[in-house]
C-alpha cells in the first residue's frame, strides 16, 4: 500500500535564525501538516508571537478565530483581514523556564485547491512557572486565496533559538 | 522495511451535491480511524453529524468547547440520534469548513470515543470547536456516514471527505 504520510522537508536549527521557509512545496499531496517545536530569543515577553505567510503573500486576506486557555481563563478572539497570521509560543523571557519549547501543529487540507483554504492550528506552551507564560490554543484559520500553497514562511518575533525544529509533512489520499 | 501506519481507506470528492456521504465495509485492520472533511452546505448554519453502522438510536452524546471570536464556552448534548461534530455557528454555503474526527479503537468491544475538531473561520465571523463524542455501542464500526442537520441541507459539490486508518501494529 502506498505511503500516505510523508516527510517533505525539515529544518532543525543549529544556530538561531530569524525565519524558516519551506519553498517549492510540490502539489503532489492532498494535505500539509507542519509540526514545530520553537522558542524565541525575545526577552520582552513570556509568550511571543511569530508571523506566518503563504506564497510570500502579505495582502490582507488572512483571518483567524482563536480559542485560548492560559491556565486561569478561557477566551476567544479574532483577527480578520490581516496580512499574515501569527502563532504564540515561548519567549526567552527570564520568567520562562529554561529549555521549554512550544509545540505547534498546523493542518492545511486541500492546499492545492482553487478555493479559499480553511485550516487549523493547535499549540501548547507550558513551562511550569508560577509567572504564567502558559497557553493552549485551538485556532481556526482562513486564507482567502485560490492559488495552491507552494511556500510557507515562519518568521520569529526576534530569532528562533537553536534547536527549534520545523517538520513539513504531506498527506496523500490518492 | 518499516510498516505503513497511516493508510487511506476511502475518499470522496462530490461531483454533485449530496444529502450524505457514507464510507461502508470498513475493515477491522487498523487501530484507529481518522475522518478528514473539507466542505460546506447548501443552507447556512448547519451542523455536520456522524452516524456509525447506520445507528439512528439515541446512543450519541458530546461535550464541546468553542470560541466564536468573542466568547469561549463549553456545553454538551446527550442522547442524540447522531454525533454532532460541532454545535455552534455552523456551516457556510461558500466557505469550506475543515472538520476532523478521530475515532479511537473503532473495532473494539467497548463504547467508542471520538475527538472532533472544527475550523470554521469566515473572515469576521466563525468559530473553532473541539468536541469529545461518545457512541454507546460495543460493535465494531464498519460504516461511517455524515450529513448536515437539519435534514434537507445538502453537502455541496466539491466537498471532500477522506477516511484514514491508523495502525498500531
Amino acid at each position: 500500500m502506498a505511503s500516505t504520510y510523508t516527510l517533505i522537508s525539515s529544518q532543525v536549527l543549529a544556530s538561531s535564525a530569524s525565519s524558516v521557509t519551506f519553498s517549492a512545496i510540490p502539489a503532489t499531496y492532498t494535505d500539509l501538516v507542519l509540526r514545530c517545536s520553537i522558542r524565541d530569543t525575545n526577552t520582552g515577553a513570556l509568550i511571543g508571537s511569530t508571523t506566518v505567510t503563504f506564497n510570500a503573500d502579505t495582502s490582507a486576506i488572512y483571518s483567524v478565530t482563536k480559542l485560548i486557555g492560559n491556565g486561569s481563563t478561557a477566551s476567544s478572539s479574532r483577527q480578520s483581514g490581516v496580512a499574515s497570521w501569527s502563532e504564540n509560543y515561548n519567549g526567552s523571557n527570564a520568567g520562562v523556564t529554561t529549555n521549554t519549547f512550544s509545540s505547534i501543529e498546523i493542518y492545511i487540507p486541500n492546499y492545492t485547491s482553487t478555493t479559499s483554504k480553511s485550516f487549523s492550528q493547535f499549540a501548547a506552551t507550558e513551562n511550569n512557572a508560577a509567572s504564567s507564560g502558559t497557553e493552549i490554543d485551538a485556532w481556526a484559520h482562513l486564507y482567502r486565496n485560490t492559488s495552491a500553497i507552494s511556500s510557507i514562511e515562519i518568521a520569529a518575533y526576534a530569532n528562533f533559538q537553536t534547536a527549534s525544529s520545523f517538520y513539513l509533512y504531506g498527506i496523500s489520499n490518492a | 522495511m518499516a510498516t505503513a501506519t497511516y493508510d487511506k481507506i476511502a475518499t470522496t470528492t462530490l461531483g454533485s451535491a449530496a444529502s450524505s456521504i457514507t464510507f461502508s465495509s470498513i475493515a477491522a485492520s487498523w487501530t484507529d480511524l481518522r475522518l478528514v472533511f473539507v466542505g460546506n452546505s447548501s443552507a447556512a448554519s448547519r451542523y455536520l453529524v456522524l452516524q456509525f453502522n447506520g445507528d439512528s438510536t439515541t446512543n450519541y452524546s458530546m461535550t464541546y468547547m468553542v470560541g466564536d471570536g468573542t466568547t469561549a464556552a463549553s456545553s454538551g448534548r446527550t442522547s442524540d440520534t447522531s454525533l454532532y461534530t460541532n454545535n455552534y455557528g455552523g456551516s457556510s454555503t461558500t466557505i469550506p469548513q475543515f472538520i476532523t474526527a478521530d475515532i479511537f479503537s473503532y473495532a473494539g468491544s467497548t463504547y467508542k470515543t471520538v475527538l472532533c475538531t472544527t475550523s470554521s473561520d469566515k473572515n469576521g465571523t466563525g468559530n473553532t470547536d473541539t468536541v469529545v463524542g461518545l457512541w454507546r455501542n460495543t460493535s465494531a464500526i464498519t460504516s461511517v456516514s455524515m450529513q448536515y442537520l437539519t435534514i434537507g441541507s445538502n453537502i455541496n459539490t466539491g466537498t471532500t471527505a477522506t477516511l484514514y486508518g491508523i495502525k498500531a501494529a
